[in-house]
């Protein structure tokens, strides 16, 4: 790492993470003119995303080599009020809380008292979703049986294919153009607004371009006046490439670069979209313009990589927008998901690793950065060395990449009815999201409490821990005779939830797509312009709902105690048993030990357990799969947490396998923390007893100490472990390599470990920055030793 | 018939080659003072008073140490690795205690194995009679057999038993082409002095063929077994050895032409 990267490496790393009002008072500015008024929503939301670009500050950090900040600075972090407002308390909360703070000058405070609120009070999204929103959605909600996605940020969850790195906006506009003059205003009932809508997508290719030329006439005023002759020509260098991208396709690797920046950071601009935004298949994107240059000698490895790296600081720059309430519950974190793809497969499925994969394997461990993160996708085309390169990066205890099995993704894509090509352009964002990337709109719309629900069937309907009926009435405990009976309850109390959940859903995408088009966001995804259609109204080749179904490891462990303890081995009652989780286990210790230590649990191959796991995810299957959304597509699960494992945790009272009243729960399809004993092959074998087919992603973690990775041979056997998992058709694994002491000693010294980066569920976070009961359970998720 | 079984450990990367399941046979006729598995020695199934916390409070329950396996109980437990025998290279370890005190039983798992193309490492002290090492040959893929002291006095003070028969074992699988690995603990004072390494090299330079070496420094991790299962234990004040111990002995045998590595 040179001087240039370290220092703007330091800047951002030292940034102080704060509210800009800046875009606030811009979108209001806009909201509030003459113009707005007479403009057609789309048009609307077009235009106010130009007039931002037009006047949000720009901002060039001290020798950086690609340009574009979201804020007037590093980590300054703007708001989104047309989507949620902040009210002053929430400010305050924000900048006074312990955890993923924000700080708020008074000058913010003012400008949202005094102009924000009063404009957008009750007007913002977040306000009309929750005036159309049942009672029994709220109920539901405020018990912590889902969590909404859509309720603070807009959706975005999609991933830049191709196209882009292949075209500049000069070109789409000609799309646009060809598009609008094709409208059939005869046939087609929806031709005004499709014109609408394709009008907008043109003013918002104009924004872009403007935002960029911003950027150059900046360039040349800073190259006129520096004094330094090497950085004055790379300034004039710069200044003609935002001169050239986005507008139009880019010709080099710094060009390419620079060309998804600025979309990067439009996207992002526009609304707040979960997951941000992410370039995807990094490495494929980039080759062409890289093996170009290294052959014309007018590019060096290390150029590319000293790029690459001012790459990588431009994403850790960029906090997530700030969440409040139950979103920053369940997602507690500065990391806003932009997922950097290597390798899998090519279009024509041949192995995709390159030369340029390895350059950027080389970026992400010099950079040791939070953001982005990153991940390797493994056909079985690939080299086992691409997967012991990153097992090498894991052993420095980083976290990243995780490891994604292609293979798997592409049937996953299939399944859902994608094109064999659609599907081997894709890969995974987020936390382990399937999608296929450049054409596909994945909207993830709340995690699914599976643990409350069971909770609520052995109350039969209510919520114990606020008395509250809730649920439906699925039967009391002793008209249970067997444990069959038990899995019907629980069946007809999940479709319940899942009905309200989906309802919920689809009353919000509506307010969305109402509301909130995104014209630039749909610029970027096929086939949106060609059906002069919006991104949020089903404009997108594929349009997927994804549900996310958290707790599946505690779940199976709390079916397993009633069926063995209870049903098979009649050593309690199933009144007895429920009636020590209401009294949180007092005084029944020895019944607890017996519940944790000599139960059957999911994790060590064990089929007595897995048999339950497998039960409860089909019905979670059933319940969701294929159920119709209102953008043309389906609903879909998936099984991951991020850290909506603790919030559920939170709000449900003590369990059948031992587990405490609000303790967390397990996390993706993890085992509870600690109730695995047999070793990460047994993991394996568990995990890999659902379909994860059927799924658009599962997440499994798994704790290594740095022991077992201490030799080649270690090394190897990660590369082995990772391959058999994926064999088995196993979706996602990813390595907290890390020992419970080095962790211990952080919590109690937090100020001599701010680098400690661990993996958390789905991405990487500093150890410091996440809640004691997260610290707590990653400690106790169980540690892997070379015995 | 039945086996007796102490332990089995998946994902076990030191025990032979690739991803390996490592079963313990119960019942040891030695007494090595280094020792880490004490509970091993004896055939028999035994328990023990244990006690756990939680919450604060002291639980006590019965650990069993040995269960009693049927071969084809053996083999699911076996089978459920399969597929990462596959993707690594690996297969079934069997150690001890010393399997071959279970022989009938051990024949009739070796074949089970082989009977599904998985691949067997015997983790053996080569104490036995010759004529059983001789029958079990074509059943096992790799032998590995420690080393531990050539010099039979010190072998007898330290482990109990004489290594004439466990040298003319290993004479005699070495005659047959056999693949061993040989495991030599280093135990500070014990076997690692400079008489000890030139008889150790002189023993396997007499061999037919130049075996590979892995040198297993002792360590002190069993000692906390010996209090809880109450064995005199007699290894207090023994260092485990150096870095710098370990690598000019690693360095001794690659002289000499040896593939040496530290560790299983």
């Amino acid at each position: 790492m040179n001087t240039r990267i370290k220092n703007l490496r330091e800047q951002s790393l030292n940034a102080v993470p704060r509210i800009s009002a800046e875009r606030a008072l811009l979108v209001t500015e806009f909201y509030k003119s003459d113009f707005s008024q007479k403009l057609s929503v789309p048009l609307r939301r077009g235009y106010s995303f130009k007039h931002i670009m037009e006047h949000k500050s720009i901002c060039i950090n001290p020798g950086e080599l690609i340009v574009g900040e979201r804020g007037p600075e590093p980590k300054s972090v703007p708001t989104y009020p047309e989507v949620s407002l902040h009210s002053l308390k929430d400010l305050d909360t924000l900048d006074s809380r312990p955890k993923v703070w924000f700080k708020v000058d008074n000058e913010t405070k003012k400008a949202y008292e005094e102009i924000v609120i009063p404009y957008w009070k009750g007007k913002s999204n977040r306000d009309k979703i929750f005036s159309q929103l049942d009672e029994s959605w709220i109920d539901a909600y405020e018990a912590g049986v889902f969590t909404e996605f859509q309720e603070q940020r807009a959706p975005g969850h999609t991933v830049l294919g191709k196209k882009l790195f292949e075209k500049g906006f000069l070109d789409l506009k000609v799309e646009i153009k060809e598009a609008i003059a094709k409208l059939d205003f005869h046939q087609d009932s929806q031709a005004l607004q499709k014109r609408e809508q394709l009008k907008a997508m043109d003013v918002s290719c104009d924004a872009i371009i403007g935002y960029a030329e911003r950027h150059a006439e900046a360039l040349e005023i800073l190259a006129q006046n520096e004094q330094d002759e090497d950085r004055k020509i790379e300034l004039s260098t710069m200044a003609s490439i935002c001169r050239k991208v986005p507008a139009h396709a880019p010709q080099n690797f710094h060009e390419a670069l620079q060309h998804y920046w600025f979309i990067h950071i439009g996207v992002i601009t526009e609304v707040n979209p979960w997951d941000s935004f992410n370039p995807g298949r990094l490495d494929q994107h980039l080759y062409p313009f890289y093996t170009k240059e290294i052959a014309e000698g007018r590019l060096t490895e290390e150029e590319a990589k000293e790029l690459l790296q001012s790459f990588w600081i431009k994403f850790n720059n960029h906090p997530a927008p700030p969440k409040i309430g139950v979103t920053a519950k369940e997602s507690s974190t500065y990391t806003d998901f932009a997922l950097i793809n290597l390798g899998g497969v090519r279009e024509d499925g041949s192995d995709a690793v390159n030369e340029l994969t390895f350059v950027i394997l080389d970026v992400i461990e010099d950079m040791r950065l939070l953001q982005p993160s990153s991940m390797i996708q493994v056909s079985k085309k690939n080299p086992d060395r691409f997967i012991k390169r990153t097992a090498r990066i894991l052993k420095t205890g980083f976290g990243q990449p995780s490891i994604f099995n292609t293979d798997a993704i592409i049937q996953e894509l299939i399944n859902q009815g994608k094109s064999l090509e659609d599907a081997r352009n894709g890969g995974a964002s987020g936390c382990v999201e399937t999608g296929a990337f450049g054409t596909e709109s994945y909207i993830l719309t709340g995690y699914f409490n599976l643990v409350k629900i069971f909770e609520i069937t052995l109350n039969n309907g209510t919520d114990p821990m606020t008395g509250k009926e809730i649920g439906i009435e699925t039967g009391k405990l002793n008209d249970f005779n067997g444990f069959s009976d038990v899995l019907e309850a629980f069946q007809k109390q999940l479709q319940y939830f899942a009905d309200i959940k989906i309802k919920g859903s689809n009353i919000i995408d509506h307010i969305i797509a109402q509301n909130i088009p995104v014209p630039f966001l749909s610029l970027l995804i096929d086939d949106c312009i060609a059906n002069g259609s919006d991104y949020n109204s089903g404009g997108a080749r594929y349009n997927t709902s994804y549900i996310q179904g958290v707790g599946l490891g505690s779940l199976t462990d709390i079916m397993t105690a009633i069926k063995y303890q209870v049903f098979d081995q009649k050593n309690i009652s199933l009144e007895a048993l429920i009636s020590a989780t209401h009294q949180n286990f007092e005084n029944q210790t020895t019944l607890r030990h017996q519940l944790i230590n000599d139960t059957p649990k999911y994790g060590n191959d064990d089929d007595y357990a897995d048999e339950q796991a497998r039960s409860i995810f089909n019905i979670f299957y059933q319940a969701v799969n294929g159920r119709p959304n209102i953008k043309g597509g389906h609903y879909r699960i998936n099984m991951l947490p991020t850290t909506s494992h603790v919030y559920f945790g939170s709000v449900t009272g003590a369990t059948a396998d031992g587990r405490l009243a609000r303790k967390p729960l397990s996390e993706g399809i993890s085992p509870f923390q600690g109730a695995d004993r047999k070793g990460p092959s047994a993991v394996i074998k568990s995990a890999a007893k659902i379909d994860h087919l059927k799924t658009g992603g599962t997440l499994l973690n798994q704790k290594f100490t740095p022991a077992l990775l201490e030799d080649e041979k270690g090394l190897d056997a990660l590369v082995h472990l990772v391959r058999a998992y994926f064999r088995m058709d196993g979706h996602h694994i990813q390595f907290n390599v890390v020992t419970a002491d080095q962790l211990r000693e952080a919590q109690q010294h937090p100020e001599e470990h701010k680098d400690l980066i661990v993996r958390v569920a789905g991405y990487s976070d500093y150890f410091n920055d996440l809640g004691e009961a997260l610290q707590n359970e990653i400690i106790r998720r169980s540690e892997h030793v070379d015995f | 018939m039945q086996g007796i079984i102490f332990d089995i450990k998946h994902y076990a990367i030191h025990d032979g080659p690739g991803i390996r399941q490592t079963i313990f046979f119960k019942g040891c006729p030695l007494g090595c003072w280094w020792c880490h598995n004490p509970e091993s020695r004896s055939p028999e199934i035994f328990s023990y008073q244990k006690e756990e916390k939680l919450d604060q409070l002291k639980i006590q329950s019965r650990e069993t140490i040995g269960r009693q396996y049927s071969v084809p109980e053996l083999m699911t437990e076996v089978l459920k690795d399969q597929v990462l025998f596959e993707e690594s290279g690996g297969g079934v370890t069997i150690s001890g205690g010393e399997p071959l005190m279970q022989f009938d039983f051990l024949m009739d798992f070796l074949k089970a194995c082989k009977n599904q193309d998985i691949h067997s490492c015997l983790d053996t002290t080569a104490l036995t009679d010759t004529s059983r090492m001789q029958q079990i040959i074509p059943w096992v893929d790799l032998f590995l057999i420690d080393v531990k002291q050539v010099d039979d006095q010190k072998h007898t003070k330290y482990t109990g038993v004489s290594n004439e028969k466990i040298l003319e074992n290993i004479r005699m699988l070495d005659q047959n082409d056999q693949d061993i690995w040989f495991r030599y603990p280093l135990i500070p004072g014990m076997n690692d002095d400079e008489a000890d390494l030139l008889r150790m090299m002189a023993f396997l330079k007499s061999l037919k063929k130049q075996h590979p070496i892995s040198i297993l420094p002792y360590h002190k991790i069993g000692s906390q077994k010996y209090d809880r299962f109450g064995i005199d234990y007699k290894m207090d004040g023994i260092e485990e050895p150096t870095e710098k111990k370990l690598s000019q002995t690693q360095q001794y045998f690659e002289n000499a032409g040896f593939e040496v590595k530290i560790g299983g």
